[in-house]
């Protein structure tokens, strides 16, 4: 058995070898990562503790009125010079807790878990169906929509991941659809009241980025017309206010009547037609070729190998978009074994990865690990846009991210490494992959924290 | 840890950088012209930021979001007798009003389609087509320049646009201190091989040297997500430096403005006052230099002439863009305006297009960094030739 397997298996598909981890994959690499795509999601206890999204949504709406009654005072009392709270600092105030429990949660299922590739995929998902804390209103149930509507279906079917994506309120707020509703519709006054945008007609956005990004693809054979009736399909799709909270159907707001999309007319009537159109749009060859696509860009190499990509959607066609199947048709590509290191981690790989590889950089407080990402230019749950975030070298290697990541190390070793032993870390974590010149600057370093700092910010650890 | 200034004094001295390929910026006579392109992803919504008060459809089109008329409460700020700025963008009149503006009007890429990455794509990439090269054309006209120029990315990674055979680099304020620069020495020696991450060391320690230590622990947001007008105070401080580059880019996202888009907290407006107020600094900034330079604003595309159903617009295709600086032939308004009636509308929704915006980067290319028509339009935006540059926008 090749050697360099089990340092694939654990870096490339898991997040970056735990000490041991190497030699526990090492007996049988592909099996390791197939035993991680049968069966329910892991039972983590990191999140029990967290608030559902039916609770976490209200946030917004708490926080807009927190800042009116701010405002409020502020204005009433100009003599004593109370300054005006500003708007960012009161709203980095409310939502950065929220924040950071996610942000712990998540990076403490990472550094420790036992099933990585499945915890990997479930960051893959979460970056196919991104959606953004650029739009306020997302930030406290960003991480619920990982927890919800990623997390229990990565081991699932396609259909029923994409449809529990576009059903969270986290992805109706990011991509406006609340604010969809039918021609004609008029809200009750309380809408106003609740400070809710006033929705008089279509907005077009969910639509097209299901179009574009979740299914078939840019190049999937759509038209205008066609982005246009699927719109006028979902409208009503929303969530409720304080009180009636999470994921609803509003009859009131959906307009009826058949609707073509793709050249097939759908007659059903109320939230069953959009239903309809999600479930034949999941089934697309497109779609198993655009999803085949992004899957091989990350998990074989930036240009993905068309032979790949076609094995892997003829996986996602003839299992009826079954994701194990899909997931194993990585596992079993051999150009995904003929090159270590052949991917540059992004910011939260190589974060994740270093905190498996050295237990006490697991003391890391959530907060300075939202920093850190910020710096290195991953701010957790801002992906850039609906895209997500890039997924090749050319987009992470720059000398300013590369900077950061060395400033980053620096620091964590100058913590953390008078208790380790820089060069055991190195080779429990990347082994046989280990360079002759790295192996012997770790070495050769002045210090424990120094032999650290260079294992972190090594060429290897960058990559996986 | 060493004090930061006094570790980046001696990362000139390191060494492996004599090994590692630099950006070459300490070698050769460099220029005195500068360009800055300033990218606002996401669909600026030109009729929001430059309203064409003067036609009389614009009223009927954008009711009550409309900007009120130069003149009344809150109203915009008049260019000509036909178009008129936001009214938060004062610093960015002042600037026409001095002449260091120009504005374009109903501008749009090649491109017709409504995908913002595929927009974002082709205006980067400098072809007609999404994906039809992977350089950008402010590289490959780097590249060619004949005295060194050097570029620099502020904000978000590496942008497409500045991507390509011309070495580049990338600065964001940090938080976090500077590594030791025996540290640096090491590692230095690490990448020195390494294919991927070489050159970006390299550029990287000329980079801190050049910023000197500033911009850092500035209190306010730092790394990418810093607020633009940080990223254009150190792109001002980096190119004004005679060792520094010549080329910048500023990534400004946010402005898919699909809903409530005029509201005092809505996107719209926050972005256009960071928008102002970065104007203000990179002029600040950039000092003497700023007599020799051209900032280009533009937008992968506009957005939809009506108002959607949630006081927003959807995606369009013509939009408005902005030339600015000392080297800019500024205070007037370029634009050939197709109107705003029923038939004068692309596909029935939006601003149609009646001028290419590759002559307005062309005429930039050729005036900033003597990129020769030849190049501009075979290599630098391949089969262009229909697209000449604008003539005498710049000085």
């Amino acid at each position: 058995m090749n050697p360099l397997d089990a340092v694939i298996a654990v870096n490339r598909f898991g997040l970056g070898a735990a000490p041991g981890e190497i030699a526990t994959a090492a007996h049988d690499p592909r099996g390791w990562l197939l035993a991680q795509l049968r069966g329910p999601a892991p039972d983590y206890p990191q999140l029990s503790g967290l608030d559902g999204s039916e609770e976490l949504v209200k946030e917004f709406p708490r926080w807009l009125m927190k800042l009116r009654a701010e405002r409020r005072g502020a204005e009433d009392a100009p003599a004593q010079g109370t300054p005006q709270p500003g708007v960012e600092a009161s709203f980095a105030k409310h939502f950065l807790p929220i924040a950071a429990k996610e942000i712990g949660a998540r990076f403490g299922i990472a550094a420790t878990t036992a099933a990585p590739f499945h915890e990997r995929l479930t960051w893959f998902w979460a970056n196919h169906f991104s959606v953004s804390a650029d739009k306020p209103a997302v930030f406290a149930v960003a991480g619920a929509f990982e927890r919800e509507a990623i997390r229990p279906n990565v081991n699932g079917r396609f259909v029923d991941l994409l449809l529990a994506a576009v059903k969270h309120p986290a992805m109706i707020l990011y991509l406006d659809n609340h604010l969809s509703v039918a021609p004609g519709f008029r809200a009750p006054e309380a809408a106003g009241r609740a400070n809710l945008p006033r929705a008089t007609g279509l907005n077009e956005n969910l639509a097209r980025e299901i179009l574009e990004l979740h299914t078939v693809g840019v190049n999937g054979g759509y038209t205008q017309a066609d982005v246009t009736m699927f719109a006028r399909a979902i409208t009503g799709w929303t969530v409720g206010g304080l009180t009636d909270t999470g994921f609803r159907f509003a009859p009131r707001r959906h307009e009826s009547g058949p609707k073509a999309v793709l050249g097939r007319v759908y007659a059903q009537e109320g939230m069953a037609q959009g239903e309809a159109i999600l479930r034949d749009l999941a089934a697309q060859t497109s779609t198993a070729h655009h999803i085949a696509t992004r899957l091989v860009r990350h998990f074989v190499a930036d240009d993905p190998p068309p032979a790949v990509v076609d094995r892997v959607a003829h996986a996602f066609v003839d299992s009826g978009g079954d994701l194990p199947v899909v997931h194993a048709a990585l596992v079993g590509s051999p150009e995904a074994w003929a090159q270590p290191l052949a991917k540059l981690k992004q910011p939260i790989e190589f974060v994740a990865s270093a905190l498996r590889a050295v237990p006490p950089a697991r003391e890391a407080r959530p907060e300075a690990l939202f920093l850190a990402l910020r710096e290195m230019g991953q701010r957790p749950f801002f992906p850039p846009s609906p895209q997500g975030w890039p997924d090749t070298a050319v987009a992470w290697a720059d000398a300013d991210g590369l900077w950061k990541r060395i400033e980053w190390s620096s620091a964590l070793a100058e913590r953390v490494g008078a208790r380790v032993d820089p060069l055991a870390v190195a080779e429990s974590a990347y082994g046989p992959a280990l360079s002759g010149a790295t192996r012997l600057a770790i070495a050769r370093a002045e210090s424990r924290q120094q032999g650290l700092a260079l294992v972190l910010a090594s060429p290897e650890f960058q990559k996986r | 840890m060493t004090n930061r200034r006094d570790t980046l004094k001696t990362l000139g001295g390191l060494a492996v950088l004599s090994a590692l390929p630099g950006l070459g910026l300490a070698q050769g006579a460099s220029s005195e012209r500068r360009l800055v392109f300033v990218f606002l992803r996401g669909g600026l919504d030109g009729l929001a930021a430059v309203p064409a008060y003067g036609d009389p459809d614009l009223a009927r089109r954008r009711g009550d979001l409309a900007t009120a008329a130069p003149g009344e409460v809150n109203g915009a700020l008049a260019l000509d007798g036909t178009f008129a700025l936001h009214p938060l963008l004062p610093e960015m009149h002042k600037l026409y009003r001095s002449g260091e503006a120009a504005v374009l009007h109903a501008v749009a890429t090649p491109y017709r389609d409504r995908s913002h990455f595929d927009a974002q794509n082709v205006l980067e990439n400098g072809t007609a087509k999404p994906y039809g090269r992977d350089a950008g054309w402010l590289n490959v006209a780097l590249a060619q320049a004949a005295q060194r120029s050097g570029g620099v990315a502020l904000g978000a990674s590496v942008p497409l646009v500045l991507r390509g055979p011309a070495p580049v680099t990338s600065w964001s304020p940090s938080v976090m201190p500077s590594p030791d620069p025996d540290l640096l020495d090491r590692l230095g020696r690490l990448y020195r091989d390494d294919p991927l991450l070489a050159k970006p060391f390299a550029a990287a320690l000329e980079t801190e040297a050049l910023m000197e230590g500033q911009g850092t622990r500035d209190g306010g947001r730092s790394g990418r997500g810093a607020p633009v007008a940080v990223l254009a105070q150190a792109a001002g401080r980096l190119l004004s430096q005679p060792d520094g580059p010549r080329v910048a880019t500023i990534d400004f996202g946010g402005w898919d403005t699909h809903a409530n888009q005029a509201g005092e907290l809505g996107p719209l407006a926050r972005n256009l006052r960071q928008l102002d107020r970065a104007t203000a600094t990179l002029k600040a900034s950039l000092g003497p230099a700023w007599r020799h330079t051209v900032v280009l604003v533009v937008t992968e595309f506009g957005r939809t002439v009506a108002i959607n159903g949630s006081r927003g617009t959807d995606h369009g295709t013509a939009a408005a863009a902005f030339a600015l600086g000392g080297a800019v032939r500024g205070g007037r308004v370029i634009a050939q305006w197709p109107g705003l009636g029923d038939r004068d509308l692309h596909e029935g929704r939006d601003l149609r297009p009646t001028l290419d915006l590759r002559a307005l980067l062309k005429a930039a290319l050729a005036a900033q960094l003597g990129t020769s028509e030849a190049a501009l339009e075979t290599q630098v935006f391949p089969d262009s030739r229909g697209v000449p540059p604008l003539e005498g926008l710049f000085a």
